[in-house]
């Protein structure tokens, strides 16, 4: 790790694209904000109290969810058309697969997304991913959406 | 380039272990939503397509991955509440060591029976019924 003191002039200051690079600020100098602050969102903020809200309603529909479909009354092994379609018709099951798919899609899409900046180093790379990302999450949760809203048990 | 790795701030005990893992599971269970999703979706093609899907989940292996796709739900959930007992509970940082194992044993003591429960099925099938 390079450490060097802010506004030194000379060579140090070419040495700016290494992102290993810790500063030492002058004393009582303002502190720079990171770029996501700095364009006045708080979206990061938000993303972190986003991850503990859905994490806290994820906790009760994935671990019920999990619960029915995979331990209960002999679980997987019961589970076919006929199954599904006896709990889509209420819209009690509907609702809770809705809020699921897309609490989960969410939680899941923000994730990688803090995964892909943590790990992707080049700019290229980590705006490929991400687009890759936002992409296939879209694409997958309007699927989902679609099949619960259009779901026909006489199909 | 990518500059070269700078020097390392992981501790490599209970709180970095339980962060990896969190990761780790975390994207293990996006991935497995996808495919879930997709295979869902069948309902909507015909009754048939998701019936054999759902018969791909009744194998010995695919069973077997379920029990750790619960356990990995299970762990990320768990540990999900330590974070957030970290985050807002005044005594949270303190304790997190003593969480971290308190997660490991709920999961543990959850899986046992879950396991037995799940692959049930699949062993009775494979050695014959016991009853």
């Amino acid at each position: 790790m390079t450490i060097a003191p802010a506004g030194t002039s000379g060579s140090l200051e070419q040495d700016d694209s290494r992102s290993d690079r810790l500063v030492l600020e002058k004393p009582r100098t303002r502190r720079q904000r990171p770029s996501s602050q700095r364009s006045g969102t708080n979206f990061e903020m938000y993303s972190w109290i986003f991850m503990r809200m859905s994490g806290l309603l994820l906790v009760v529909l994935v671990l019920g969810h999990l619960l029915i479909m995979n331990i209960l009354d002999g679980g997987v092994n019961r589970i076919n058309f006929s199954f599904v379609a006896g709990r889509w018709a209420s819209p009690f099951w509907r609702t809770w697969d809705l809020a699921q798919l897309w609490l989960a899609m969410l939680h899941g899409t923000n994730g990688m997304r803090v995964i892909i900046n943590d790990y992707a180093e080049r700019d290229g790379t980590r705006f490929w991913l991400k687009m890759l990302l936002y992409t296939s999450s879209f694409l997958v949760l309007l699927l989902g959406t679609l099949v619960i809203f259009t779901f026909d048990p006489n199909i | 380039m990518p500059a070269a790795p700078a020097g390392t701030l992981y501790r490599g005990r209970e709180g970095m272990w339980s962060w990896v893992a969190h990761r780790v599971t975390g994207v293990l269970i996006f991935f497995f939503l996808f495919a879930h999703v997709l295979d869902t979706a069948l309902v909507r093609v015909s009754p048939d397509y998701y019936n054999r899907i759902m018969d791909t989940y009744k194998t010995p292996v695919v069973n077997l991955m379920e029990v750790g796709l619960v356990g990995a739900v299970l762990y990320h959930s768990l540990n999900g509440l330590r974070v957030m007992a970290i985050d807002f509970w005044e005594k949270g940082p303190r304790y997190q060591k003593q969480m971290t194992y308190a997660v490991i044993a709920v999961v543990l003591l959850v899986m046992i029976p879950g396991t037995y429960f799940m692959m049930q099925h699949t062993v009775e099938e494979m050695f014959g019924s016991t009853t």
